[in-house]
């Protein structure tokens, strides 16, 4: 099983694909096919953290093959510490989105649950593949369906979100393929663990590698996307459908950055971390100002997305180690967050029929279920102590602070007092005070059994993530460490950061 | 002549008698009978082709005809890919020339006699029969692209390709005839054993007006800038199954004929085609994708695409030895692949006398027909180049080429191209996702009757398309294969020149 786990992971969302794809488009067929596939492979994933052995170095369940002989591209799939939950992840948030989707997509079902399950196939490929090819053939593969969706099943302006996505992510990955292909004709490899000792000798020209480096970041950064490379983000999340909203952002490409371009070019990544760190820090304040004036949720949530991110990235290139264990934990906190509040905002639009926050209010009273979860969601995502966003949040800042610069630890502070501002404000404006015409005019029921069976385990979920980390930190920390942090070695790393987890949790107490 | 060389041109005996038959059946069938079949039959002779172009691979590779025409492996690969697409293009007109047509049979037997000319030109050795090869297949394309006469376009079509396409044939042969007198020979491996002797020599620029006005010839036919002019106007006039066969095995031969002048009549001038190509290379690509993302009618779109593709292909002429030539040769058959399948489908949505030509009249076609859609959506993420298809292996090899040949701006600017390219595919993608206006609807009359013929060629288009995308590996070493047979005189050159200094250290 442990020898094949990953090319099933990988195959059967594709093969419930091609199934949804043959079969007739009646009723809600396509939806169950597609859900029992993606609670399938969620099942399958789950088997990676269940049999994942902390503490070993490497990669784990890893398969390589080769697929073509010349250029030599082999199919090399495997997983670490970093990537191990993030598969599961991908796992978790398919039954979501496609619970998301169950009303809101009334035409045309079979086409967009086999594209969704195409998608998922592409996105655990990202994650797995340790080829440079594969994982760049999943990378532009993932853009393929997201962008089809989009424009058919587009709120408003389909199309224009749609090609606007697509260029923002397919230009920038045009020097990713030159900088792939460079290395490759430098060291006659695609292979994730050579390229990464061959570029560690230091055997390589320099000036080529920082333009290498550079491309893999500008890839990267589009897509996760960073303060000023976020033009695309407020119009994807305005017209893509729920279940792809909640996909398009953030752990692609941050998962990226971490393992393609911190950990391949780990010298080029610190000379160019203070540039990043303060990307970053805008990012976190400018994401956080815009939120607080946006009319239309949606762009509010794509503002909130972008200083969340921000807030991962000021981990990730503040390179110590307990940024990073607080930056991985982070992703899955903040995806996870993410998603409940998708399937939450996408249930109100289908309820009410609007977007805008003005036209809201008083809601409580009338959906208490989706209203308590809401609370519960946002008040994940503004970092309380015992929900899960805090102690990612508290990792990222504590280790700002101490390691990389007093001032931006401020200032991301401040970015996280306004992202209280703006959901707390959002919370009040839309289920309290006085109940709004449209609240009493429009007749809608509160959650369905669906989406209550989405929800709640998430909710609890984001309640244990938030009290009990260590369960997930435990797999996180056995990855390689950032450049220049493994002074200490292995050992001294994991007590250095499971001290911060614990005192963390000392604050909660 | 020994009897044995009737075999190295078995390929294109097999061809000419099939179209000489059906011209002859087509003769004497009274007016007015079906002549559907004889589109069989010419399917028929031409899958016999391509089974005796593999069989070619058994026989010594090697020259015949006292050294005018040759069949090695490069051959072979070429043959092949030309066969299977006449095939493709073909089985397509079955279906769609119309039932009561004007000229069937003759439009069946021009196919076959352009095939004849194709194969003939990549297996020519010897540059005055490459140019009989080149008139042969380019005067059955000439008549053909103005097939559909009733309109204005088509007869306008074939006169513009007429006339532009014999004045490049034109300095074809006046570069032969320079050569000629440089050299004293027309045979490739003469001239450049003449060359070689002598590689300064004071016929140096002699050889070198020979080269740029062959080159003029040769890009004028593969329609890259700035010879591409032609290109928009003929895909416009000629009806879209023509066009099928005329953007790729054409196409083709041409580009067989472009790697066997510069490897074989020219490797010692590298250092001044070199440049002109890489030029020529970013010229085409760019004109192509500015000018196709102002397009309105789909097929005019698809010519400016084409004439982008010449210039990704192109780009593989930077790279190292072999590993050029494999990628250029590789591409032509991932491009044949897709492009073939796009204008199958286009032929099937728009009709034979094309009622939708625009790109907004293809609104709706995800719900008119899903099966249509899904497969032009195909072809059209292959042709920007997704992972997984033929287009993307196709891009990936040539410009894998180029970087491995230190020209990493090529490839730069190739793939930044390929990212602008995408804005009008998709605009025709998402056209075809759109959902159909209500009166449009009504109007937008069923796509045509999808028979057994034209199921099978797209069939054949779109599986061609994903084998190259997703196991490569065969063509890529037929690919490879027949690029070590194409230069015998110059030293092979092994890609990776680096992998000795960078061990991995483990």
């Amino acid at each position: 099983m442990n020898d094949s786990i990953l090319t099933l992971i990988l195959l059967a969302p594709l093969a419930g694909a091609v199934v949804v794809a043959l079969l007739p488009d009646r009723g809600r067929l396509s939806a169950w096919l597609a859900l029992v596939t993606s609670l399938v492979t969620f099942v399958f994933t789950l088997h990676l953290p269940a049999h994942f052995i902390p503490g070993q170095g490497g990669f784990q369940f890893e398969i390589d093959k080769l697929w073509i002989k010349n250029p030599a591209i082999h199919y090399h799939v495997g997983v670490d510490g970093l990537s191990v939950w993030m598969v599961v992840l991908v796992g978790l948030l398919a039954p979501a989105g496609i619970v998301a989707s169950w009303n809101a997509i009334k035409e045309r079902k079979k086409l967009f649950y086999s594209l969704f399950l195409v998608q998922q196939t592409a996105m655990y490929g990202v994650f797995l593949s340790l080829d440079l090819m594969v994982y760049y053939g999943f990378w532009e593969l993932s853009l393929v369906p997201m962008a089809i969706l989009i424009a058919m099943y587009g709120r408003k302006e389909g199309p224009k979100a749609a090609t606007k996505f697509f260029l923002f992510t397919f230009i920038p990955s045009a020097p990713l393929l030159v900088a792939i292909l460079w290395l490759y004709a430098r060291t006659g490899t695609f292979s994730f663990v050579d390229l990464r000792a061959d570029i560690a000798t230091g055997a390589l020209p320099v000036a080529g590698l920082s333009w290498a480096a550079l491309a893999f970041l500008f890839a990267f950064a589009v897509k996760v996307p960073v303060f000023p490379l976020h033009g695309w983000l407020a119009d994807t999340f305005n017209e893509a459908p729920v279940a792809l909203a909640m996909v398009v952002a953030g752990k692609l490409g941050l998962y990226s950055m971490l393992r393609f371009h911190v950990g391949l070019f780990p010298d080029q990544a610190k000379a160019i971390a203070p540039l990043m760190i303060v990307l970053a820090g805008i990012g976190i304040l400018y994401g956080a100002c815009l939120a607080l004036v946006q009319r239309d949720f949606w762009r509010l949530l794509a503002f909130a997305a972008i200083g969340h991110l921000s807030l991962i990235t000021l981990g990730v290139y503040g390179l110590t180690f307990t940024g990073w264990d607080g930056a991985i934990y982070q992703i899955l906190n903040n995806e996870l967050i993410d998603a409940a509040l998708f399937v939450l905002f996408g249930a109100l639009e289908l309820r009410y029929a609007t977007s805008q926050i003005g036209a809201y209010g008083g809601l409580a009273a009338k959906v208490p279920q989706l209203a308590t979860l809401f609370v519960i969601s946002s008040l994940a995502m503004i970092g309380l102590p015992m929900l899960n966003g805090f102690v990612g949040e508290f990792m990222i800042l504590s280790s700002t602070f101490a390691g990389v610069s007093h001032g931006w630890a401020v200032a991301a502070t401040v970015g996280v007092i306004l992202s209280a501002a703006y959901m707390l404000w959002l919370v009040q404006r839309l289920f309290y005070g006085p109940e709004s015409k449209m609240a009493s005019g429009t007749t809608a029921g509160d959650l369905r059994f669906g989406e209550q069976a989405i929800l709640w385990p998430f909710a609890v979920l984001m309640l244990v993530m938030g009290v009990a980390p260590m369960f997930w930190m435990n797999a996180i920390e056995t990855r390689t460490g950032p450049p220049g942090s493994s002074a200490g070695g292995p050992a001294a790393q994991v007590l250095q950061s499971s001290a911060t987890v614990a005192s963390a949790e000392g604050g909660r107490r | 002549m020994n009897p044995g060389d009737t075999y190295r041109i078995l390929p294109e005996v097999i061809l000419t008698l099939t179209g000489v038959l059906v011209m002859l059946i087509d003769a004497s069938l009274p007016q007015g009978w079906p002549r559907r079949a004889l589109g069989w039959v010419a399917a028929l002779g031409t899958t016999v082709a391509l089974w005796a172009s593999l069989w070619q691979l058994s026989l010594p590779a090697g020259t015949g005809f006292y050294g005018t025409v040759e069949t090695s492996p490069f051959t072979v690969f070429f043959h092949v890919l030309i066969c299977g697409i006449v095939l493709v293009a073909l089985l397509l007109a079955l279906d769609t020339l119309p039932e009561k047509s004007h000229h069937q049979g003759e439009y069946y037997a021009l196919v076959v006699f352009g095939a004849v000319g194709m194969c003939l030109l990549t297996s020519a050795v010897e540059l005055l029969v490459v140019f009989i090869a080149l008139e042969i297949s380019s005067i059955a394309t000439y008549i053909l692209a103005g097939y559909r006469k009733e309109t204005g376009q088509g007869p306008e079509a074939a006169i513009k390709y007429f006339l532009l396409g014999s004045f490049a044939t034109g300095f074809l042969l006046y570069g032969i005839a320079l050569i000629f007198g440089a050299t004293g020979s027309t045979q490739v491996y003469e001239i450049a054993n003449a060359l070689g002797r002598t590689p300064n020599g004071p016929g140096l620029p002699l050889v070198l007006s020979s080269l740029c006005l062959m080159l003029v010839g040769i890009l004028f036919k593969v329609s890259a800038a700035p010879f591409h002019v032609w290109t928009p106007d003929v895909y416009e006039g000629a009806p879209s199954p023509v066009v099928a066969l005329m953007s790729t095995a054409p196409k083709a031969a041409a580009f067989a004929l472009l790697l066997r002048v510069i490897y074989e009549v020219f490797p010692t001038v590298k250092s001044v085609w070199e440049p002109i190509l890489w030029g020529v290379a970013v010229l085409s690509m760019t004109v192509g994708n500015l000018a196709a993302l102002r397009q309105q009618n789909v097929k005019r779109m698809l010519a400016y695409s084409s004439i982008a593709h010449a210039g990704y292909l192109l780009a593989a002429f930077a790279g190292l030895g072999t590993s050029g030539i494999a990628a250029a040769s590789f591409y032509t058959a991932a491009y044949a692949a897709m492009n073939v399948g796009i204008f199958a489908v286009v032929t099937l949505v728009s009709g034979y006398d094309e009622k939708l030509p625009l790109i907004k009249d293809y609104r709706g076609l995800m719900y008119r027909s899903p099966l249509l859609g899904s497969l032009l959506i195909f072809f059209l993420i292959s042709l920007i180049g997704i992972p997984f298809t033929g287009g993307f292996f196709g891009k990936f090899y040539s410009f894998s080429a180029a970087v491995g040949g230190d020209a990493v701006w090529l490839a730069v600017i190739g793939l930044l191209n390929s990212g602008l390219a995408s804005a009008y595919y998709l605009r025709l993608v998402f056209s075809c996702t759109q959902k159909p206006l209500e009166e449009e609807a009504a109007i937008q009359a069923a796509p045509a009757r999808i028979g057994v013929a034209v199921s099978a060629a797209v069939f054949f288009a779109a599986a061609a398309t994903l084998i190259l995308g997703i196991v490569p590996g065969e063509v890529l070493r037929a690919s490879e294969t027949g690029a070590h047979t194409l230069r015998p005189l110059v030293e092979t050159q092994q890609m990776q020149p680096v992998t000795a200094t960078v061990a991995p250290q483990q």
